[in-house]
């Protein structure tokens, strides 16, 4: 029997509200005409809206990130609106995708061209680990060449799981402190890659 | 009248003699064995000849023979002869201590890059090449892996148990 034909009769009336989503306020004290925070609060929480991605997608990876972009997913509900295609411009690298040897420096050299604070996703086995390519030929995960904040794991993810993993970048970068990369801590991690 | 593997294979031993060995024809395509000093002078004559005419590389590899003793590394020509379109294929044989084979470079510009694919991988030395260095791996690559005594997996892991992974 044919399925009947259903027309939508009663729209609902699109709401603005609906299509915004607000931030919550940092904590702090308010009162007539002033609010007082922290500093760090507010700077993380403009930076975590607004990140920059910057796609590194060598193979299957990047085609669910296309999904994770496109219209069902739309990552730029997060705020990551602008993938930027120069490395100057971004926040997040995100590496998706197997990353052989030779592509190592390459890697290494985009990560060096981006400004502080930047971070960094690895997405998918390939990249967290060298996956099923445990041959001689291929980097056993990016985080020997760039040290990684936030790993995806999956095979390749789906994009449930990368908007997961944005969303615990976003955690990061809204609760970073201002001075973390200022830190010996993280001077001494990105000595151990060699970076200065 | 259209080129045989019969007339390849006389003419071929009508210059060659009893230097040539182990022709078959797996699946049609004449194969033979040469020895490694000749390899050139074999292709030589297969591309000058006016009947035999191959004139085309199509391809240039290796093989490891690791239990063959002194003659471990195989090193294969396939041949193509575009005017009549018909191929043959054959191999020269060098030990693994001193894998020189001289370089196709000169009859053949395609052998550049797969003699170079061929070193980077086996390590065939190939006498003469004029730029004989690493083309797919990283150059810092200090073996050669298709080797049969390097394993396959990337050995700087050290999170992977072997027990996990039946080894």
């Amino acid at each position: 029997m044919a399925r009947p034909v259903r027309f939508n009769i009663h729209p609902i009336q699109a709401d603005i509200k609906d299509n915004i989503s607000l931030a919550n306020m940092p904590e702090g004290y308010t009162g007539e005409g002033f609010f007082a925070s922290r500093l760090s609060d507010v700077v993380g929480l403009a930076r975590k809206n607004s990140i920059w991605p910057m796609p590194f997608a060598t193979s299957c990876c990047g085609i669910e990130f296309m999904a994770v972009m496109a219209s069902h997913y739309d990552l730029a509900r997060f705020g990551a609106e602008r993938l930027a295609f120069s490395p100057r411009q971004c926040d997040l690298l995100m590496v998706m995708g197997t990353i052989a040897k030779k592509m190592g420096p390459i890697v290494k050299q985009v990560y060096l061209q981006m400004a502080e604070p930047r971070w960094v996703l690895a997405m998918g086995a390939c990249a967290s680990s060298g996956g099923i390519f445990d041959t001689y030929s291929v980097l056993q995960g990016i985080d020997q060449v760039i040290p990684v904040d936030v790993y995806v794991p999956g095979c390749p993810p789906r994009p449930e799981a990368v908007i997961d993993g944005f969303m615990r970048i976003q955690d990061l970068v809204g609760q970073e402190s201002v001075r973390r990369r200022n830190s010996e801590q993280y001077k001494g991690l990105l000595q151990s890659y060699g970076i200065q | 009248m259209a080129l045989t593997n019969e007339t390849i294979k006389d003419r071929l031993i009508a210059k060659f003699g009893e230097q040539l060995s182990h022709f078959e024809e797996p699946y049609g395509l004449l194969t033979f064995e040469a020895p490694r000093d000749l390899n050139l002078k074999v292709m030589q004559f297969l591309f000058d000849d006016q009947e035999l005419r191959f004139q085309f590389l199509t391809d240039l590899t290796a093989v490891h023979y690791p239990d063959q003793q002194g003659r471990e590394l195989a090193v294969v020509y396939h041949l193509h002869n575009l005017t009549d379109n018909i191929r043959l294929r054959f191999k020269v044989f060098t030990p693994s201590e001193k894998p020189d084979v001289f370089t196709a470079t000169q009859l053949y510009s395609s052998a550049n890059w797969m003699e170079r694919e061929t070193y980077d991988f086996y390590g065939v030395n190939f006498v003469g090449h004029p730029n004989l260095k690493r083309i797919l791996n990283v150059d810092e690559m200090e073996y050669f892996p298709m080797r049969k005594e390097f394993p396959l997996e990337d050995q700087t892991r050290i999170d992977k148990d072997d027990a996990m992974f039946g080894r």
